[in-house]
């Protein structure tokens, strides 16, 4: 599943943010990033799924801060400092949401062209298939694309939570 | 010139729900033959009939037509104000909002009843109500040819509403022949026109030997948008230029009351205590303002609330540093916090409508129902002008409904058995509002026979709800009555027996924080007793803490907090453990246990327990730490994550810190998730004898 406002991308290209995650560089649509926070201690929220790292306050506004290295079975690297909360604003078709990604650290934005981008080979990297929009290459350098929308899919959300209360 | 119209729709519908409401509560008391009240009701008609006339809802036009004619014969006393007329038109009211909600959804009306009703009122507009021997038109009007000087200036917005002067002047026309002077004088410089404004005014004089009424009619659409004098001018004379302007509203009013005094057979009119309510509405002034703006405000203070708490614990550490500003910190902070707190009480008081907002459902409701039932049944309120949280309010309809109902139609007897118990024949319902330390209570009281605590031990009984054995007091029977299962009513009529038990009113109103208790004395009537929080937005808690975990239980829950005792721990087949308290075995619930928490240093495992009640039933909570207890902001978990099972929302702490707020009805959902294997037994007993 693609997103739609990607495939549309117009002549000026279109604006990447990109973040680190166990030592691979992502990148992720700018248009639905709200700010960048430095990680401080979540609460926790009960019987939630292993990779929601809890809910924090954004200026009164409670949100859920989702662990990307648990999200995709990665081990914790307890050596890390300052890691970062990318604070997303997401449609998810009823209405919009603020949710946090937990990621080790924030790297740079990029502008991509949409002939840039190249389909991505199964496989390529240890996140999921299903998330990955494409690839682009950059100084040399390859850059994965996410799909912030099905990475936070609130069906997929409740669905592990069904799974994992029963 | 095109104007957007729709925009102003939203705002036509408020207002016509508004105000049928306000006329089906002035026609509950029109029996009273007061013409004030007609005149209200007529004038809200009109209302109805031109906004609906302005945005081309035709079906409402037309029929509000009918409806208003039969009022202006009754307004002009040309007929008697009867009982089937009055429920006629109380059939119409119900008709009008069928058709402005189909016209609001683009649909056509296609209810059988509309059809039916306007057929009534047109057969009963055409008999001739013969009532007033003496019928009189206004009696200081003139008859025969006159001459009329009409001063007619339209206010400059009087285009926006749909009306224009080249109409009114057309029909002005119809009734004689009519001379105009146009003053232009108004007229600004075309770089300041605005070509929606009307900048014109009218001299008109009219000869014609109509009514005053005639006139008036032709300008009853725009009486709010102009000034307007209308004189009578002796047949001969030109005297236009002497009119002074005033403005139409007291012109009109004027207009009103000769007309109430030309009627001769008024009935006096008896004081009424419900007249107050519903004149009530007319005398507050108020802007409608969008909920959202309101709620948008509560969060901000919300957040004022939490930042003053954190400077107050900033305050505090500064001056255990012996800072030397320290003191003087802390007190403009002590200052700023009694704002805040104002502030906040302010905000909220935004939201508190009075509880008259459910209560004015009523009265219709007992019309129909006592005439459906053959019961007569006198309606009466107090304190109603008692404040409530919209939100609670707006959930606390149908549970009233439901309690209401139950005293019409179980509590109420009919007016022969009144009579041979020696009651007056008619009975009393009796809706009650009030505060009480945090909280209203609405008590429905009714003078009718009372529960029957006989019937309901037999019914509960062969439900299986309760065995012989157990010794019950009258009051724990009669609470029986909003056991899931339980149903007196003998057959499923369409008032009360609706499938739809106590049980789910008990439960609606608990899922508000509310209780609902009900006390009653055979053959002497009923009391059901409903107690709120005055709001759902701030909670009452106590912070707890368990595995290292803050979080908070609604106080209201809590009945009793206390240092664990191993002693009086028990297990139970091996799998459960509970609680021996006050000579009551509660179940022992271990919140660690429930919400996956990790397991924490040995030395703060669950020292405490706090006793919470739940639908009557008691459940013992383990926790490591009791903290404060203080007023929380509620937030919803949902509004950006979603629902988690156990947990009633969020609450941001003093630190900026987020709190979870347990849900205890959820909690003990939860338990039963929980696998058997997985509850291992609290071993406490052993640990106790060692």
């Amino acid at each position: 599943m693609i997103d739609e406002e990607i495939i549309d991308i117009d002549e000026q290209g279109q604006q990447f943010l990109s973040f680190i995650l166990a030592g691979e560089e992502y990148a992720i649509d700018i248009l639905k990033v709200q700010e960048l926070r430095e990680w401080s201690q979540t609460t926790l929220v009960p019987n939630s799924p292993n990779y929601i790292d809890g809910v924090m306050n954004l200026r009164g506004q409670i949100i859920p801060v989702i662990n990307l290295r648990k999200r995709f079975n990665l081990p914790n690297d307890h050596t890390l400092n300052n890691r970062i909360v990318i604070v997303l604003n997401i449609n998810d078709g009823t209405r919009f949401r603020l949710m946090g990604l937990l990621v080790d650290s924030f790297s740079q934005t990029y502008d991509i062209n949409e002939k840039d981008i190249k389909p991505a080979p199964s496989k390529i990297s240890i996140i999921d298939d299903e998330f990955i929009i494409g690839l682009s290459t950059i100084d040399n350098k390859m850059l994965i694309l996410l799909d912030v929308n099905q990475l936070l899919s609130s069906k997929e959300l409740s669905l592990q939570k069904t799974n994992h209360v029963a | 010139m095109s104007i957007d119209l729709s925009q102003f729709i939203p705002t036509f519908l408020d207002e016509s729900f508004e105000g049928l409401a306000l006329m089906e509560s002035s026609l509950l008391n029109i029996e009273q033959g007061d013409v004030d009240i007609i005149n209200a009701i007529f004038r809200t008609a009109h209302s109805i009939k031109g906004g609906a006339g302005t945005f081309g809802f035709v079906h409402v036009t037309d029929f509000t037509h009918e409806v208003e004619t039969l009022l202006d014969e009754m307004r002009d006393g040309r007929r008697d104000i009867n009982k089937d007329d009055t429920n006629l038109l109380l059939q119409s009211i119900d008709c009008i909002k069928l058709l402005i909600e189909a016209a609001r959804d683009g649909i056509e009306c296609d209810n059988l009843n509309v059809v039916n009703v306007k057929k009534a009122l047109e057969k009963t507009l055409k008999i001739e109500s013969i009532t007033n021997s003496n019928m009189v038109e206004n009696t200081i009007e003139p008859k025969g040819v006159g001459q009329w000087a009409i001063n007619f200036k339209p206010h400059l917005d009087m285009l926006k509403t749909g009306n224009d002067a080249i109409n009114i002047i057309n029909a002005l026309t119809d009734l004689g022949t009519v001379t105009q002077t146009i003053d232009h004088t108004n007229i600004p410089e075309l770089s300041s026109l605005n070509g929606e404004d009307c900048y014109l005014s009218w001299q008109l004089t009219l000869n014609s030997n109509c009514a005053r009424s005639d006139i008036d009619e032709i300008f009853e659409w725009v009486e709010d948008e102009c000034d307007l004098v209308i004189t009578f001018v002796e047949t001969s004379n030109n005297a236009i230029n002497n009119i002074t302007e005033q403005p139409t509203n007291s012109d009109i009013q004027t207009a009103t009351e000769i007309n109430n005094k030309s009627l001769p057979n008024v009935k006096a009119t008896p004081e009424i205590a419900t007249n107050n309510t519903s004149m009530s509405v007319f005398e507050s002034a108020s802007i409608r303002v969008g909920i959202d703006k309101v709620d948008t405000l509560m969060n901000r203070v919300g957040e004022l609330v939490i930042t003053q708490a954190m400077l107050k614990q900033i305050g505090s550490d500064l001056l255990n540093h012996d800072h030397q500003l320290a003191a003087k910190l802390i007190d403009g902070l002590a200052q700023l916090e009694s704002n805040t707190r104002e502030l906040q009480e302010d905000v909220m008081r935004i939201r508190m409508l009075p509880v008259s907002f459910v209560f004015n459902r009523f009265p219709r409701m007992v019309y129909d129902i006592s005439a459906k039932l053959n019961k007569k049944i006198e309606l009466k309120f107090s304190g109603e002008n008692t404040e409530i949280d919209k939100t609670v309010m707006e959930k606390i309809g149908d549970p009233l409904i439901h309690l209401v109902r139950n005293s019409l139609d179980h509590g109420i007897e009919t007016p022969q058995e009144r009579i041979t118990m020696g009651k007056p024949e008619t009975g009393l319902v009796h809706l009650k509002a009030y505060h009480q330390g945090g909280y209203i209570i609405i008590d429905i009281i009714d003078d009718g026979r009372g529960l029957n605590s006989a019937v309901i031990k037999q019914k509960a009984l062969e439900k299986g709800l309760i065995t012989n054995e157990q010794e019950l007091s009258e009051q724990d029977i009669n609470e029986l009555i909003f056991t899931p299962g339980f149903s007196t009513s003998q057959e499923i009529n369409d008032l009360s027996g609706r499938g739809v038990g106590m049980d789910v009113v008990r439960r609606n109103i608990e899922s508000l924080g509310g209780h609902v208790t009900v006390a009653s004395i055979s053959g002497q009537g009923s009391t059901f007793s409903v107690s709120l929080p005055l709001t759902l937005a701030i909670l009452d808690g106590q912070l707890i803490k368990v595995a290292n975990e803050t979080y908070i239980v609604p106080l209201i829950s809590i009945v009793e907090s206390a240092q664990i005792n191993n002693k009086q721990v028990k297990a139970v087949a091996g799998r459960s453990s509970v609680y021996l308290f006050r000579e009551e075995y509660i179940p022992i619930y271990s919140i660690k246990r429930l919400f996956s928490l990790p397991q924490t240093a040995e030395k703060y495992e669950e020292e405490m327990i706090v006793i919470v009640e739940n639908n009557g039933q008691k459940y013992a909570l383990l926790v490591d730490e009791l903290l404060d207890q203080q007023q929380f902001v509620l937030k919803n978990l949902d509004t950006n994550y979603m629902a988690v099972d156990g947990i009633a929302g969020a609450t941001i702490l003093g630190n900026g810190n987020v709190a979870l707020i347990i849900d205890i009805r959820g909690v003990i959902h939860l338990n039963q998730f929980i696998k058997d294997d997985e509850l291992d037994v609290v071993d406490y007993t052993a640990e106790g004898a060692a």
